[in-house]
């Protein structure tokens, strides 16, 4: 029986993740992670790679990626300039055959951990090349007629954020995963991970101001986890005092910092349209 | 006992397949999470659903399922004949009783309490408070009381287990409700067509290498054509009336559309096309463009939308003379009639709710007109109206 997946001291795990990693983990089966940008959905598979001790692998996917990139590639230029020069190892295909990110993770000596990252950038039919490859966790190289087979199959997780439809028979070979926004429990928690001496009050006032922005109707942008951690880290650098941060303070509108959560003119604007009316509610 | 669990799912609309099944049950087999029945839901869900947008309906479809949670645990339910737990006796409990239940400690104590009892326990039992039965104050069987009870069939009494598949917080990623500008642009997307057409200006990098390698190393230089989107649509919204309350969703629609192509026109009307139409909504009685200049200027390949509530007196349609605004010598059939033939993909989506679409008289004539191709305006509907596009 392999390790179980509980979160790590960096990272915090809710009991639906670790079923779904650790279902994935045992049956070595690609895992598909969802969730609003921001949630912590690349740093699991460093988190999952961490915990279990085995080596990482990143494929970060950009709209221009194929498959194929992943598996092997034929640097025919380099060939092309070798037997120009008259060079010896041109005569071996072989030597001009670079090695993927994913045969990378099929070569580990122990079992890996392969990050497919936000494999939705990526052009519709590239999860479909892929089917195979993630099934048996082997591909054929053409040019040098060899089949390469994963010494351990390795642990894959892959992100997405929504952009594009995935192809069903893609999803069918995967476990899913969709990562909520985290409620103000486990944001607690979470900020306690990374602060770990960070004061109570400022804490759940800082947490109290942060949800008071992300309710806010009709946000373009509405911050995510990752901004109110740089957020914190802002506070405690500038030491904002806890009083700073509450709602009734009639002098401002908008919390110290603010650029760190809102990111858009017009919601910074939205947003201090909502407290000005609130606050007038309140005074009559 | 999990066959059943599955095609309840497919019944509820969960596009679940057997090979996702059979991996829960290699997962089960595996035992990734057995000890409690939060952990099945989790692995269920992981296995099973692979879209949050049905995170809702798997929600609903396992609560219906698991009314109380006996079969989660189909080798121990299977021992309990169902008309033994048949209620038969309500025990009413004062609160200083109820107090003075004690709880056996965790889920996990319960379970393995639970098995040792139904190991040891043969035949029906009522009240008490150590056997499984009905109305005692065991941990175990229903309609009685029990801080930490597990609820085997019928109906808790104490209301106390809450489920996490009960609050349904994926209430509203369920794709036939949320419309945002972003999903739109993800449903228009699908749309979307890339061709290659006109001259080749784009140096093929691939094409080169490839053709100077076959040419044994003489270099052969390779362009191909720049890829463009090649869908073309015509877009008409109506506006004004009825439709004043669907503006913000029309608006989203507008804004995502208009980022997606490179060919949009975009025209509006008001309630039905008659034989004008304008393209500025605020000066629509001082430019208008007659509809036949429409017909004359955009090819037969454009794909054409209509968006509007088609919620108006049966006269407008097909009267001459019957529009609201102005006399039209040719009743709105026939200018619809014209369009739908010129253009034969075209869609019309409709903000109203699909299921109250029967009730209006107007609508069904102009799903004749539009030989049924209408559809809502969510994102469910947006993705079968571009399916119909495409076709």
């Amino acid at each position: 029986m392999t390790a179980k997946f509980e979160g790590t001291d960096r990272y915090v795990a809710t009991d639906d993740l670790m079923v779904a990693v650790n279902a994935a983990v045992t049956l070595a089966r690609p895992l598909l992670v969802k969730g609003e940008p921001g949630t912590g959905k690349t740093q699991l598979a460093e988190e999952i790679a961490a915990a279990l001790d085995k080596p990482l692998y990143r494929w970060h996917i950009k709209s221009t990626t194929k498959a194929q990139h992943g598996l092997y590639e034929y640097d025919a230029v380099s060939r092309l300039r070798d037997s120009q020069l008259g060079e010896a190892k041109v005569h071996d295909i072989a030597n001009y055959i670079v090695k993927g990110r994913m045969w990378e993770a099929f070569d580990s000596q122990s079992q890996a951990v392969l990050l497919i990252d936000e494999i939705d950038k990526a052009d519709i039919e590239f999860p479909n090349d892929l089917l195979l490859e993630l099934d048996r966790m082997e591909f054929f190289i053409h040019e040098t007629r060899q089949l390469i087979k994963a010494r351990h199959r390795p642990i894959v997780v892959i992100t997405s954020n929504n952009e594009k439809e995935l192809p069903d028979a893609f999803l069918r070979r995967c476990f899913f995963h969709f990562i909520r926004f985290p409620d103000a429990d486990t944001m607690t928690r979470i900020v306690a991970v990374h602060f770990p001496d960070l004061k109570r009050e400022l804490l759940s006032e800082a947490l109290n101001a942060f949800y008071r922005v992300r309710d806010v109707p009709g946000l373009k942008k509405k911050p995510s986890t990752s901004e109110l951690l740089d957020w914190l880290k802002l506070l405690l650098a500038e030491d904002v005092p806890p009083e700073a941060l509450r709602a009734d303070d009639p002098r401002k509108s908008l919390p110290p910092l603010y650029g760190a959560l809102l990111k858009n003119e017009q919601d910074v604007h939205l947003f201090e349209q909502v407290m000005f009316l609130q606050r007038r509610q309140q005074r009559s | 006992m999990l066959n059943r669990f599955f095609l309840t799912l497919r019944d509820a609309g969960i596009p679940v397949t057997l090979t996702e099944y059979l991996a829960l049950l290699a997962a089960l087999d595996a035992r990734v999470a057995v000890e409690d029945v939060d952990g099945f839901y989790y692995l269920a869900r992981a296995a099973l659903v692979k879209d949050e947008k049905h995170y809702d309906r798997y929600d609903r479809a396992f609560a219906a399922h698991f009314k109380g949670v006996e079969q989660a645990f189909a080798g121990l339910a299977k021992e309990i004949p169902a008309d033994w737990l048949r209620k038969t006796l309500e025990r009413v409990l004062t609160e200083d009783e109820k107090a003075t239940v004690e709880a056996l400690g965790g889920w996990d104590k319960l379970m393995e309490t639970l098995a040792e009892r139904l190991r040891e326990q043969r035949g029906r039992h009522e009240g008490g408070s150590k056997w499984i039965g009905t109305g005692g104050i065991s941990p175990f069987g229903h309609g009685g009381f029990n801080p930490e009870g597990i609820r085997i069939g019928g109906q808790g009494g104490g209301r106390r287990a809450v489920k996490v598949w009960e609050k349904r917080e994926f209430r509203n990623l369920d794709d036939t409700i949320e419309l945002g500008t972003r999903n739109i642009k993800i449903a228009l997307r699908k749309l979307r067509r890339f061709a290659r057409d006109g001259a080749a200006e784009e140096f093929d990098l691939e094409g080169t290498i490839d053709s100077t390698a076959r040419n044994a190393g003489l270099l052969d230089l390779r362009f191909v054509p720049e890829r463009h989107n090649a869908v073309k649509v015509l877009l008409f919204l109506d506006v004004g009336g009825s439709m004043e309350s669907h503006v913000r969703v029309c608006e989203e629609l507008f804004s995502a559309a208009r980022s997606e192509f490179k060919h949009l026109e975009y025209y509006y009307f008001h309630n039905f096309l008659y034989e004008s139409v304008w393209c500025d909504g605020r000066r629509r009685h001082a430019v208008r463009t007659p509809t036949l200049e429409i017909l004359r200027t955009y090819p037969p390949d454009y794909r054409v939308i209509f968006v509007g509530d088609a919620s108006m007196s049966p006269y407008e349609i097909m009267q001459p003379g019957g529009s609201i605004e102005h006399w039209n010598d040719e009743a709105g059939a026939v200018w619809m009639q014209r369009l739908t033939t010129r253009y034969p993909k075209h869609v019309w989506l409709n903000p109203e709710p699909e299921n109250r679409w029967d009730y209006t008289a107007s609508i069904g004539i102009t799903r004749k007109l539009l030989d049924e191709r209408m559809y809502p305006l969510t994102l469910e509907g947006l993705d079968r109206a571009i399916r119909a596009l495409r076709a």
